[in-house]
């Protein structure tokens, strides 16, 4: 640990040694974590539920999405038997652990760890993430961690009662289509409350009231708007009533499909909901990982100096450790992107270093809370306000930059190079940072697509547009694929337009895809 | 906090979901299946098996951006040389340099491999395949039948008493008539011994004698146990279903058998025996070997010692008539036979041989199957072998013989499904029905 330390007194005997666990230990762990944790870190969690499962439960819980809950679904089966063939060719290891954003928190830990593993997990997962969902704002404002629980239970049943009373195929087809939805079946924003009527009538005086105030007898020698405008006026009505546009394609085909039962309509509003509680948690990735790395890091050092943890120990989680924050170069062979944990780390332990021993670079860039002394104060804040896009784009610092020698690259695809716009300098810091944080907007990652008008008098066809941002299009065939689920769902065809976002210039339109069938 | 040892808890979570994935892939899933098993070993077709099956109808999409086109920005770690304003040439197809974009799932999952548990594999295996004439005939008799509970009766043999079932409406009896408890007559009488011996109160004394000659009256007059309380376990007589099979392998091991013809015979014979043992709860296997003269070996020797002589498959026959009286009586087996032979016999012994085929052994057998194995790389000259040309005499409509010529290994699997598919039911070769109720 690279913070002061002052005397710790030292226990006699470390909390464990040897590599065998039992619950007793992990008892008397889980206590001297908690005690650093919050005393020391200031952390605030949900309460813990720890539970011990085998490497095959493991496996299980992977593939289904991590819920220790889940309906049945040929997806999580294909998922299983993936996992499952990798694992036993030794190809890829489990994970150690797995976390539940419900309240009481739960915590996966596998009986094959050793106990130095099983130390590990408690602090990272039973704190750190813990810690995490319990304080992130976004956690806060989209997913309700008591309840989460009893609506998978739910779910599952729901599920399970429909498939035998309509028949699994049914049940599959619905569900195929509303997972090929899935990422697009979210609320990004607060939906707007309809107005009661007293609000409206209140609203409606509001505005007479203004239009009286502003009235200039001029206006009425203005000649009226071409009777043109009837047909835009009625389109505008007519997508104003349905809500539209609408971005979350599951909810606008949950609400106004015309031929789907009431049942299908509650297995889309099942998948919607569950992606909706996954939606913060792929906008905090960065920050989660981070946030629970940092927090075993600080946790298992201060054991350590405490005399809690022995060499031992604190060497294999350190090799552990060091495992989960690598980052190779860009240039190296297991390059696959940038680590979230190690970003996440890097730039928690930065902070850290800002708030303790702050260079003056670091006074000009945070001046906030640069030298503030309180590091975890900072941090706690950090991790309750901000998700990645935001974090990134707030915290960055040029050192770390510099540390980790970050590049900006422009690929223009026609062009046959690309080039080196911004680098670790004074003039890239900027640069890079900006353009690193919107590498984790979610709203850039992943494609805008829109329902934007449907004419359910005419012909019902529903009209689908992808607002192209950089000109990068969709991958045709998943994209023909998914069109073919939304027009089942739909029950009428389906056309897809790709449209430059800047000028609304139409870049590519798909064929109307017809329903395969009825639902 | 808690601590919850979840270990113990049924396994197998996902299986429903594993269900519904290979019922999902099944088409494509019995098409490896057929694949693989074509160029294994019969040896290993028991054990799990992993294939890799085409991932049509196994995708999951989404809307995802495509990997490629339009203007990108990456920010990458790890830069050594290049200064603002460096052009890097863009790496070849599908190269991974420089490009953070890496494309979320859909690209490159063409195939898809896992490993089928040995029960899934055979039931894929075997999935279409049915034992011809199921129903043994025999089964109308009523000598092979097993007892079955069902319920009570008021009359029966004295071993069949059900003491719960009496004692239980002994006792409700008991207490419906208010039979005294023995603890009561117990009690009272040391009252009356007690009043006896300090001789204090003679009035209550009598009073309570009277009582307790009631009580022991009445006793007398509610037996513990009445006929009528008496219940029987009640059985009935099923007949019972004959779940086990015997299969006969018969080979000639004459020196004009070879190596691969005893190879492809072998598989043959595998193929049955894993096919019967999942129809059947019991499968016997009888090998019966012959050259001029037959004997019943054990497996070993079957497949792997050589005989020299002559070919008399007629002296196969009648060992296996022998086999069938000693030990295995046809109202109590299915009885499968199998016979591999390369088509040669003694020409005085083909008459013999027809005729007991048709009159002893065809009607013990649910179903004959003859192979034919020929070398490797001879044609056939169009001429039929003898033991062919005999039995195709047995051969008629309805009948349950069935005849088949096989060269090569990758034949064997074919042939066999080719004898026990399920749509062959109408077929000249035999017709199962008929007979079975």
């Amino acid at each position: 640990m690279t913070g002061t330390t002052t005397d710790t007194p030292q226990a006699d005997t470390p909390l464990f040694v040897g590599a065998d666990w039992d619950f007793d230990k992990v008892w008397r762990v889980y206590d001297a974590v908690e005690d650093i944790a919050k005393g020391e870190l200031g952390l605030v969690t949900y309460p813990n539920q720890i539970e011990v499962i085998t490497a095959e439960q493991m496996l299980d819980a992977y593939s289904s999405i991590g819920m220790p809950l889940m309906y049945k679904h040929w997806s999580f089966g294909k998922r299983f038997a993936q996992d499952e063939t990798l694992y036993r060719k030794g190809m890829r290891g489990l994970a150690y652990e797995i976390v539940i954003n419900s309240s009481p928190c739960i915590s996966y830990i596998m009986e094959e760890n050793s106990m130095a593993m099983q130390t590990l997990v408690i602090a990272h997962a039973a704190f750190g993430h813990n810690h995490f969902f319990r304080n992130n704002g976004l956690f806060r404002q989209w997913t309700d961690a008591k309840g989460i629980l009893d609506y998978m239970e739910f779910a599952k049943g729901y599920v399970a009662h429909c498939e035998e009373r309509h028949g699994h195929q049914a049940v599959e087809r619905v569900l195929d289509a509303a997972h090929a939805l899935m990422s697009h079946g979210v609320h990004k924003y607060p939906r707007k409350r309809t107005p009661d009527l007293a609000d409206e009538e209140r609203r409606a005086a509001e505005r007479r009231a203004y239009q009286e105030q502003m009235y200039n007898d001029l206006w009425r020698t203005v000649p009226k708007a071409a009777a043109t405008r009837q047909g835009s006026q009625e389109l505008a009505e007519r997508k104003r009533r349905l809500g539209l546009p609408e971005e979350n394609l599951l909810y606008f085909l949950e609400k106004m499909a015309p031929k789907l039962a009431p049942w299908q309509r509650e297995l889309i509003r099942i998948v919607r909901k569950i992606s909706q509680y996954f939606y913060p948690q792929k906008q905090t990735k960065m920050m989660n990982e981070g946030c629970a790395t940092f927090t075993h890091y600080t946790i298992v050092n201060r054991l350590h100096e405490k005399g809690l943890l022995s060499d031992g120990a604190m060497l294999e989680i350190l090799h552990s450790h060091t495992a989960v924050v690598f980052q190779p170069d860009f240039d190296d062979r297991r390059y696959s992107g940038i680590n979230p944990y190690a970003l996440g780390f890097n730039m928690m332990s930065d902070i850290r270093r800002i708030c303790e021993a702050p260079t003056p670079e670091d006074r000009a860039w945070f001046p906030d809370f640069a030298g503030n002394g309180d590091p975890y104060g900072t941090l706690r804040q950090a991790w309750a306000d901000y998700r990645d896009e935001s974090f990134v784009l707030q915290y960055l610092s040029p050192a770390l930059i510099r540390k980790m020698r970050l590049f900006k690259i422009h690929d223009v695809a026609e062009n046959p190079e690309m080039e080196v716009t911004a680098i670790h300098n004074e003039r890239g810091y900027r640069e890079v940072r900006k353009s690193l944080a919107r590498s984790y907007d979610i709203a850039h990652l992943e494609p805008d697509i829109q329902i934007v008008d449907v004419d359910l008098a005419g012909d019902r066809r529903l009209i689908v547009h992808h607002l192209v941002e950089n000109g990068m299009l969709l991958d045709e065939d998943e994209a023909i694929r998914v069109l073919r689920h939304m027009a089942n769902l739909w029950g009428y065809e389906v056309r897809l337009v790709e449209i430059e976002s800047a000028t609304e210039a139409v870049l590519k339109t798909y064929e109307d895809v017809a329903p395969t069938g009825a639902m | 906090m808690n601590i919850i040892d979840r270990r113990l808890n049924p396994q197998g979570k996902s299986l429903a979901n594993r269900q519904r994935f290979l019922r999902r892939a099944r088409a494509q899933i019995v098409k490896a299946v057929r694949e693989a098993s074509g160029s294994r070993s019969i040896q290993d077709i028991g054990n799990g098996e992993k294939i890799s099956i085409p991932m049509d109808g196994l995708r999951e999409s989404s809307f995802h951006r495509a990997a490629k086109g339009g203007i990108r920005d990456h920010v990458v770690p790890g830069n050594k040389e290049f200064v603002e304003g460096d052009r890097i040439k863009k790496p070849e197809e599908e190269g991974g340099e420089g490009g953070g974009q890496g494309s979320p799932d859909g690209e490159g999952q063409d195939d898809f491999a896992f490993v089928l548990s040995k029960e899934e594999f055979l039931d894929i295996f075997l999935d279409d395949l049915e034992l011809p004439d199921l129903v043994k005939k025999k089964m109308k008799q009523t000598d092979s039948t097993t007892p079955m509970r069902a319920g009570y009766s008021v009359t029966g043999s004295p071993a069949n008493i059900n003491i719960v079932r009496t004692m239980r409406n002994s006792l409700s009896r008991r207490i419906a008539l208010r039979r005294p408890k023995p603890a009561e007559l117990a009690e009272l009488e040391a009252e009356i011994r007690a009043l006896e011996e300090s001789g204090l109160d003679p009035e209550q004394l009598s009073v309570l004698r009277l009582e307790f000659d009631r009580l022991v009256a009445k006793s007398k007059r509610v037996p513990y146990i009445d006929p009528l309380d008496v219940r029987y376990s009640r059985f009935e007589h099923v007949p019972r279903p004959i779940t086990q099979a015997v299969m006969f392998c018969l080979m000639d091991v004459s020196g004009s058998m070879t190596e691969h013809m005893k190879d492809l015979a072998k598989r043959f014979f595998m193929l049955l025996f894993l096919f019967l043992s999942r129809r059947y709860r019991h499968v016997d296997v009888v090998f019966i070997r012959h050259t001029h003269e037959a004997e019943e070996v054990d497996e070993d020797t079957f497949f792997y010692s050589t005989e020299t002589g002559g070919t008399v498959v007629s002296t196969a026959l009648v060992e296996m008539e022998k086999v069938i009286k000693d030990r295995y009586p046809v109202g109590d087996w299915n009885i499968y036979c199998a016979q591999a032979s390369d088509g040669d016999n003694t020409s005085s012994d083909n008459a013999k041989t027809a005729g007991l085929l048709e009159d002893v052994i065809l009607p013990a057998c649910q179903y004959f199957a003859y192979i034919e194995v020929g070398a490797e790389y001879k044609d056939w000259l169009g001429r039929d072998s003898d033991l062919w040309r005999t039995y195709k005499q047995v051969v008629k409509p309805g009948g349950h013989l069935a005849m088949r010529r096989v060269r090569v290994r990758s034949q064997i699997f074919p042939v066999f499904r080719d004898l026990f598919a399920k749509e062959r039911h109408d077929s000249t070769t035999w017709a199962a029905g008929g007979e079975g109720p």
